[in-house]
């Protein structure tokens, strides 16, 4: 019934001590400061704090998109990347959902899906299409795999690229912002259906948003992190049961975790809106 | 993945129903009228200012009604018609000039600017000398081009080759420059290797602007190739304007002109199709926009 009680054991991410420095105009920026988070094996863990703070510098980091300054992370006990070895190698363990969305607009939605398979070789793309197709009804997608991502709606794009991700059997998916860009209703629609998705297939997933009702909806665990360096602040643990519907938005609960998350949240909003004020 | 079309779906249209649908639409709106007009409107301000009125300097320019009389004519006072042979030679001649040294260009032009684009250490070693070369206009060639290559048509082939090249290089590295980040890191999330990320991402990602530099070089390919022919070479329509010009035919220069413009215009539009059919994602894409 719980989720996490039954959850795969892979797609555990430990962040130790990370740093990450880089260099900008303006000189050094410290993005990340000694962060350290533990994401558990099939939870799925939301990433919360305000503009800029840095956790998308984590999530590049754990994807492989740039290296870290310091500290260690470690994908169910692999280095990924750390001392010796300051980049990690993006792969299909850990595939990201990006901001605005990266379907390849020259390929249908079904080419897409079934685009990682075949280019690693794991799957000929007869069987590549098979596997895309099953995987494409299973999330409401059928009549849309001979489409071109740029023909169908923004909702539909973002469930088709969660697809294409799970169709390498990632042990993580990391989504970075993914809704932000939907209307408040399909955003809606779109939660409901990643849940569907995610009770389906048992992943671990790394969810970075500045939506606090989003967070505390989807999450097991929601991280507060700190404006800039970004560390972790505050870790609330989401102890409403999952499968979850949106009925729980109205319940007491969610109400109270609700409060407490803004709180926290809101005093880290300030401190970057007065330092984004110092920077300019 | 380009994978051998799967049976055709509901949801799915082919390329030729796409091209019908859009050329049946371009004909029904007002443009084709607009068109005709702007022609119109065109070739009559040029009778009555060198015909009717005989105004100012237009009284030394050929008028549009003795140009046709002479392009229709099947004893052409000049010798040069739709009737005459030696017409369509000149024709050929510049036509597939044309069509060589756009094969070059395109041929080199377009890997030259995919890796321009898409490697840095390679852009900084050779960019500051393509630079360099691309501003020296094709007529500063000429003496350089009759000198190195032997025979009428090799120095005009080199020089229509040489701006056209340029044309394509450049929009094909604005291409790979224009790839939004994200496409090549969502490959290499999804196992895609180096190569693999070029092929399926960099070269359809940048196929909009080659296309786009395709047509801007198949423009220039015609202009230079006039201005080479014009100096080199014994057929082809440059040669026509010129000796035409020497030999006091002044209707058939403008024949030679005109015939210049139309040949081009068909040229650069065939790469349009070419590239429409080559692309199907963009004209679905901006087919719907029109319908929305």
């Amino acid at each position: 019934m719980n989720a996490r009680a039954q959850a795969a054991t892979k797609g555990a991410i430990r962040i130790q001590n990370v740093d990450k420095v880089y260099y900008a105009r303006e000189g050094a920026v410290q993005a990340v400061s000694d962060c350290s988070l533990d994401i558990r094996a099939g939870e799925i863990c939301m990433i919360v704090g305000p503009s800029g703070c840095g956790k998308t510098t984590l999530l590049n980091a754990i994807a492989g998109f740039h290296d870290i300054t310091g500290g260690a992370i470690h994908l169910d006990g692999e280095l990924l990347c750390g001392p010796g070895k300051p980049q990690a190698e993006p792969g299909p363990d850990r595939v990201v959902v990006f901001q605005n969305g990266a379907l390849f607009p020259w390929k249908t939605n079904l080419e897409n899906v079934a685009f990682g398979p075949v280019v690693q070789g794991k799957l000929g793309k007869a069987e590549a299409r098979d596997k895309a197709l099953g995987l494409m009804a299973d999330a409401g997608l059928s009549g849309t795999e001979h489409n071109y991502p740029g023909e169908v709606s923004s909702g539909t794009r973002r469930r088709v690229e969660i697809v294409r991700a799970l169709m390498n059997d990632p042990k993580v998916l990391l989504l970075d912002e993914p809704f932000r860009a939907l209307d408040s209703l399909t955003k809606s629609v779109m939660h409901e259906a990643l849940l569907e998705i995610y009770y389906k297939n048992k992943v671990t997933i790394f969810f970075i948003t500045h939506d606090l009702e989003e967070a505390i909806f989807l999450g097991h665990r929601v991280a507060i992190m700190t404006t800039r360096p970004c560390k972790p602040k505050k870790i609330l643990e989401v102890d409403i049961p999952h499968p979850r519907n949106y009925g729980v938005l109205t319940s007491p609960r969610f109400r109270s975790l609700m409060e407490e998350t803004v709180n926290a949240v809101h005093e880290e909003a300030v401190k970057a809106f007065e330092a984004g004020e110092k920077e300019m | 993945m380009a994978e051998g079309k799967p049976a055709t779906s509901a949801g799915e249209i082919g390329a030729w129903a796409m091209f019908m649908y859009r050329y049946s639409k371009a004909l029904r709106s007002p443009t084709p009228y607009l068109m005709l007009a702007g022609f119109a409107l065109f070739f009559g301000a040029w009778f009555l200012l060198s015909e009717v009125f005989r105004f100012w300097r237009f009284a030394s320019l050929p008028g549009p009604r003795q140009v046709l009389i002479e392009w229709f004519n099947p004893n052409p006072v000049y010798g040069m018609s739709l009737y005459t042979p030696d017409y369509y030679m000149h024709i050929w001649m510049s036509l597939r000039r044309v069509l060589i040294a756009f094969a070059i260009a395109t041929g080199l032009g377009v890997p030259f600017g995919l890796f321009l684009g898409w490697s840095k250490v390679y852009r900084e070693f050779t960019f500051p000398v393509f630079e360099t070369l691309r501003p020296i206009p094709v007529l500063a060639w000429v003496p350089l081009a009759i000198v190195m290559f032997r025979g009428d048509e090799t120095p005009v082939i080199f020089l229509t080759t040489l701006a056209s090249f340029y044309a394509t290089a450049l929009n094909t590295m604005l291409g790979v420059q224009s790839i939004d980040p994200s496409f090549p890191r969502a490959a290499a999330c999804l196992g895609a290797s180096k190569w693999q990320i070029f092929r399926h991402i960099i070269v359809p990602g940048a196929l909009p602007f080659i296309f786009t530099g395709l047509q801007i070089s198949v423009g220039v390919a015609w202009f230079s190739l006039v201005a080479a022919e014009m100096v080199s070479g014994e057929y082809g329509l440059g040669y026509l304007i010129n000796s035409s010009y020497v030999n006091v035919q002044y209707p058939v220069i403008l024949i030679g002109m005109i015939s210049v413009g139309i040949v081009g215009y068909a040229s650069s539009a065939l790469v349009r199709l070419a590239g429409d059919y080559m692309m199907q994602w963009r004209v679905r894409e901006l087919a719907l926009g029109e319908g929305r």
